[in-house]
């Protein structure tokens, strides 16, 4: 399979008064055509910085590229114009944002605010981006698209205007939709519905999907492969079975742990101690030694370099040095109880 | 929709009646009356006009009658100016601060709202900073200096525009913009402070990541919804230019409805401060209504009550 996108080394930094923000430092993630790549990260690991800088929606300044490159096409995204960049937005690369409450415009018709992309992007007729857009919202699950359509965004449960986010983002057949957080300011019902509908989505269109998302569930779900943000960084990656069954990152385990589980029913819920780094003053080593039950000295003052552990996995874990203790991961990351051995 | 006007409608008349009771006895309780000036009239002479005005009747009396009056649409006759009515009076004057207000609204609009979208869009850079000191220049500076610095430099100095007096539309220029200049830099900030709100929101970066472009999506996306503090600032701004224009219409000799209001307050001509304070009134009621309606056109999620479920 072809690379359709290759992220490589990719820094954002942002300039405030306290000082310089490194959000995202040197961040390397490819992904393949028709895929779903999960991020997954605490708030602050910059995870969405990461992906709206993949459609250059970080505002900037405050921030700026620190370094790195976005390639697409063959081209690095990092170096395109802002004109250029608004032909590559909604109609190769879409985005839905986290809270659908917020994010259609309250004073447009949803058929306006899907039809735009289509007349910007593939000069329809308002007639006929109106008919694609009834379309659209047919496929996206929206009952009566007829009558939807010349409906406000306020006439819409949350649901459906998450829904409708997607017929917007799906407007032009992008090759990538980046959903950030999709599912977060749903209840959870919807959440399944919304995952569901965008797994159809995908196998209808084929457009590959970046899943921004705290929620280890909502990845189970959707994801074929993850990656783990930390403090600015990709820790881990590997595949869906990969991450959860057999991970090595210490962070990953406390990800795992800290998941409520479906038997464990008087178990109190894990926490990982501590917060984030200051990514202002990001530590000099590992940005988790800090909350790392078995963090040694190397860590604080040396970051790892990845670890291959197989095709698909890779960690960057000093515990995977060879002159590392051997450490096991803790009973409460495994999940289903059993855990599956290389 | 048209149960609500008929709602609005009594609400207006509620408040109206209102008005003319405070008013109207305020204005008695103010000493002095129409016939007290520095030529003493004989007490007999004085006493003889408040019989023939009805100035003699008891309090109340004198309320009822102007009650009933007013909701004939009679306001009376003028006690300065003899032989002629209220209503005279008005449909005189109120012409030309009609077309002075109209003419320095849409000029306080169109350059506020223009002046605060390129403040917020080029926010603290060149073009924001430009703005802001032209919207404090305009909000410090009183508009009477403002219209005698424009007197000077248009009138005087390079002979562009007519001083004074109102005969052509080349009259109305000066005034109207001395009229606008502190509306127009208030709505400038409003109009500013919202716009940074909009383009901040969540809905703004959805327009871009459709790969719109700035232009569109500033003012296709951001206008309409920005511009809600300034509709609702309308009402208001409409009375404060038709009743402020006194000063503006005294110094450029404009025989406006608005030095006809001061002066009869300051002549204590009971009848015509009632009737242009019932005009103005209505004036402002009927006013905040339609910029209610108008708010409703504006943004959908605000419906007229009743006329939900089409």
């Amino acid at each position: 399979m072809s690379k359709l996108l290759e992220v490589k080394d990719l820094s954002i930094a942002f300039d405030t008064y306290g000082g310089e923000v490194q959000a995202v430092r040197g961040v390397t993630f490819d992904l393949d055509e028709k895929e779903t790549l999960a991020i997954v990260g605490e708030s602050g690991s910059g995870k969405s910085v990461t992906a709206q800088s993949l459609m250059r929606l970080v505002p900037m300044p405050p921030g700026k590229f620190a370094g790195g490159s976005i390639v697409f096409n063959e081209e690095d995204l990092v170096e395109k114009s802002d004109k250029q960049m608004e032909g590559i937005r909604g109609k190769d690369i879409s985005m839905i944002f986290q809270d659908p409450m917020t994010s259609l415009n309250p004073t447009m018709p949803i058929g306006k605010q899907i039809s735009e992309g289509l007349i910007k992007h593939q000069n329809m007729s308002k007639k006929a981006a109106h008919n694609r857009g009834i379309e659209l919202l047919k496929l996206v699950g929206i009952p009566n698209p007829e009558r939807r359509i010349d409906q406000y965004p306020h006439e819409y449960s949350g649901g459906m205007r998450q829904r409708a986010m997607i017929a917007i983002a799906l407007a032009c057949n992008p090759k990538i939709l980046i959903a950030d957080e999709p599912t977060t300011a749903l209840d959870v019902t919807i959440q399944a519905q919304i995952l569901d509908l965008m797994r159809d989505v995908q196998e209808e269109t084929g457009t590959a999907i970046i899943l921004i998302t705290h929620d280890l569930g909502v990845v189970a779900n959707a994801a074929n492969r993850v990656a783990v943000m930390y403090g600015g960084k990709i820790v881990e990656t590997g595949n869906v079975n990969e991450i959860f069954y057999n991970p090595k990152h210490p962070y990953t385990w406390g990800l795992l742990s800290s998941m409520p589980k479906i038997d464990g029913d008087d178990e109190e819920l894990l926490a990982i101690p501590g917060s984030p780094p200051d990514l202002a003053d990001p530590p000099k080593g590992c940005p988790f030694a800090a909350r790392c039950p078995y963090a040694m000295k190397v860590c604080e003052n040396h970051m790892p370099e990845y670890t291959h552990l197989s095709e698909t996995q890779q960690t960057a874990c000093w515990l995977l040095d060879e002159r590392a203790p051997d450490v096991e991961a803790p009973e409460s990351a495994m999940v289903g109880g059993t855990k599956v051995h290389e | 929709m048209a149960k609500y006007l008929l709602k609005r409608l009594a609400y207006i008349i509620v408040s109206l009646f209102f008005i003319i009771t405070i008013t109207f006895f305020l204005m008695q309780a103010a000493p002095g009356g129409p016939f007290a000036s520095e030529k003493k009239l004989t007490p007999a002479l004085e006493e003889q006009m408040n019989e023939a005005y009805g100035l003699n009747d008891p309090l109340y009396e004198q309320y009822f009658n102007y009650l009933v009056n007013a909701f004939t649409f009679d306001f009376g006759p003028s006690f300065k100016y003899v032989g002629q009515d209220v209503i005279e009076i008005i449909t005189r004057s109120f012409p030309y601060s009609l077309i002075l207000g109209i003419e320095s609204i849409l000029i306080a609009l169109s350059i506020g709202v223009l002046l605060g979208v390129i403040a917020a869009v080029k926010h603290n850079k060149f073009g924001d900073y430009t703005a802001m000191v032209i919207a404090v220049l305009g909000i410090s500076v009183p508009s009477f200096i403002m219209a005698t610095v424009l007197q000077y430099i248009f009138a005087i100095k390079l002979g562009a525009l007519p001083v004074a007096r109102f005969e052509s539309f080349a009259h109305t220029i000066l005034p109207a913009i001395a009229l606008a200049t502190t509306p127009l830099a208030f709505i400038a900030r409003l109009m500013r402070s919202s716009m940074l709100d909009v383009l901040n929101s969540d809905y703004i970066k959805t327009a871009k990541s459709k790969g719109l472009g700035q232009r569109v999506v500033t003012y296709k996306h951001g206008l309409r919804n920005a511009i809600l503090p300034v509709v609702s600032y309308l009402g208001p701004l409409v009375v404060s230019i038709l009743t402020g224009s006194f000063i503006i219409e005294s110094i450029f000799g404009i025989p406006g409805l608005g030095s006809e209001f001061v002066v009869s307050v300051t002549n204590r001509d009971y009848t015509v401060i009632m009737g242009t304070t019932v005009f103005f009134s209505v004036l402002l009621l009927v006013s905040i209504l339609l910029v209610d309606l108008l708010y409703g056109l504006v943004d959908p999620r605000i419906k007229v009550a009743g006329k939900g479920g089409k």
